[in-house]
């Protein structure tokens, strides 16, 4: 049994009653990622030297005081677009490859007062554009469950390094389903936090009006515990929003009694997998049984938001991603005699064909006479999109379906067709076009063993319900339990 | 029609600052041909009386007291920069 077995609350109190030490935390996850790493190739960077020293300091304050945070002395596991002062932060590309930043992002200032340890920085898709970890400028992340698929993405390296146990927990970030996709396809929770309640500061920004950073653990109860610690204004994000953080804990009554649940038809309809759908109507049995209803709604445009999310993100990626020219940070090309071959050479060398295709894409959206008929136009259609998600809301408190339309797929399977990499998310973008809290958590298994996640998506700031619903239904089943055998 | 030659690529490319190669354009102006065509089914939609939407949040213009605050050092600024004299980041001559 690994330690990460045990809940965050288990651990706290064996570290509080001096049972196990930080060290022997930290211990734990080196030990384990010199075992299965080979396999999962999860991390892009290790801090090793780092970790163990942050670990042997903790624990003299342990012997010190006994008045510390829950996450006191707990290893995490931080995905790579999100910036560490003094530890390589690549983005998975190469244009990044010796990127050494001199900040700390606000949620990582926010780890190091609650006194984790960093273990290291973890894969992802380049500059989180992708589905399955293949567009890793280094090297792709395999699902734990069955190292010939995919962990999903764009935090796969967030999703499996949990999964695998190497890390109790981890950081990933969400543009179109880059947490909760992941969490689905390795069988751990994630959620996407409403949009503004997590401060991006030190993010690297890929689309500005959909990124949020948000937490991968193994139990709702941990997931909670980890957005406690992050969430809130920053003065450093001005779309932080302005609104109290609940007690989040306090959430997880296991009482679903009387709360009313839709389901979206459009989520368990055309591009929906048998299995996908199963789990979910096995999972609302589940919550029926416990006292919830659940009713058939509709979120009409729900078709196009895989088109509207395309043009949007790429629209504004194709801006955030102008600043990677070689000149104040990263790689730059040794083959440039002028400053625009420079900029171009430095570009073409140093991004994927995924991060190309898509700055290509929303330069071409944004350019003079196409911009109303593709960026403006998304913008309308997001605003009919975020509508439906506000008229469900006026009658139900959450809407349930499927993660994603799937298990796991493998490796190769998907990438030479973008189109078809991109219908992979159609069930997770409309959350973040609406801007709403969203949560994987695991209900099921598919016949090829992988495992399933079942989505819960809440009103604005109430990441409380979505929490709570998960508890119960997490509580009331086993899935969570199990583990891949690595 | 193909909404997006090989010409409009290599002209978006140009704009984009990327150095593309004959094979590159050719690839892109399919793949991002395929990815317009799928996005123009958003012209099935009458959006002529909605609001764009930007962004979901209910704020606008942040503003904060205009009081100056310490930024980065200059030296740990250019740690980071490929090339760089003094506190100065070097690039290729700009003017003849």
């Amino acid at each position: 049994m690994s330690l990460f077995d045990h809940s965050i609350s288990e651990l706290h109190k064996k570290l509080h009653s001096k049972e196990i030490s930080v060290t022997d935390l930290v211990n734990e996850s080196y030990k384990r990622i010199a075992q299965v790493e080979d396999k999962v190739q999860a991390f892009l960077t290790l801090d090793e030297e780092n970790a163990r020293a942050k670990a042997k300091e903790l624990d003299e304050k342990v012997g010190k005081a006994d008045e510390y945070g829950l996450l006191f002395g707990l290893p995490i596991g931080v995905k790579d677009n999100i910036v560490t002062r003094g530890l390589r932060t690549t983005c998975a590309s190469k244009i990044l490859a010796n990127f050494d930043p001199i900040y700390d992002a606000t949620v990582v200032q926010k780890l190091q007062t609650a006194e984790t340890v960093t273990i290291g920085k973890l894969n992802m898709d380049e500059f989180a554009m992708g589905s399955s970890n293949e567009n890793s400028g280094f090297k792709p992340t395999k699902n734990p469950w069955n190292i010939e698929y995919v962990p999903g993405g764009s935090s796969g390296g967030s999703a499996a390094s949990v999964a695998a146990g190497e890390v109790l927990f981890s950081l990933g970030s969400d543009t179109g389903g880059s947490i909760r996709q992941p969490a689905a396809y390795c069988g751990v929770v994630g959620l996407k936090p409403t949009y503004g309640r997590v401060s991006r500061f030190g993010l690297v920004a890929f689309a500005s009006s959909l990124d949020q950073i948000g937490p991968i653990t193994r139990t709702v109860a941990d997931n909670a515990y980890l957005l406690q610690a992050i969430a809130g204004v920053d003065k450093m994000d001005g779309t932080s929003a302005p609104v109290d953080v609940p007690d989040y804990l306090s959430a997880l009554t296991g009482d679903v009694k009387g709360l009313r649940i839709a389901v979206p038809k459009e989520y368990l309809g055309e591009g929906v997998g048998e299995e996908a759908r199963q789990s979910v109507l096995a999972a609302l049995k589940v919550l029926e049984g416990m006292g919830a209803t659940w009713e058939e709604v509709s979120l009409p445009h729900s078709k196009y938001a895989l088109a509207t999310y395309y043009l949007l993100s790429s629209s504004e990626a194709s801006a955030n991603l102008a600043r990677f020219d070689g000149v104040r940070y990263g790689v730059r090309s040794d083959n440039a005699s002028s400053l625009i071959e420079l900029y171009k050479q430095t570009r073409s060398e140093g991004f994927g064909d995924e991060v190309k295709r898509r700055i290509m894409l929303g330069t071409f959206a944004l350019s003079s006479g196409y911009y109303d008929a593709y960026y403006k136009k998304a913008q309308q259609v997001r605003t009919l999109i975020k509508n439906d998600f506000e008229n469900v809301f006026e009658k139900y408190d959450v809407i349930i379906g499927p993660t994603a339309p799937s298990t796991a797929f493998k490796i190769g399977e998907k990438i030479d067709d973008p189109l078809t990499m991109y219908a992979n998310d159609i069930l997770t973008i409309p959350v973040n076009l609406a801007g709403v809290p969203g949560i994987s958590v695991p209900c099921g298994f598919g016949t090829n063993g992988l495992p399933l996640g079942l989505q819960i998506i809440g009103k604005h700031f109430d990441e409380s319900t979505v929490y709570r619903v998960a508890h119960a239904f997490e509580q009331a089943t086993n899935y969570h339990k199990q583990k891949p055998v690595l | 029609m193909s909404r997006i030659s090989v010409d409009t690529v290599k002209h978006v490319a140009n704009l984009a600052r990327l150095a593309i190669t004959e094979q590159e354009a050719e690839k892109f102006s399919k793949q991002l041909d395929a990815i317009l065509t799928f996005a123009e089914q958003l012209e099935e939609l009458d959006t002529q009386n909605v609001k764009p939407t930007s962004h979901v949040l209910d704020i606008k213009n942040v503003m904060r007291e205009d009081v100056a605050e310490k930024g980065l050092p200059v030296e740990e600024v250019l740690k980071n920069a490929p090339d760089h004299d003094e506190n100065q980041i070097r690039v290729p001559a700009i003017l003849e």
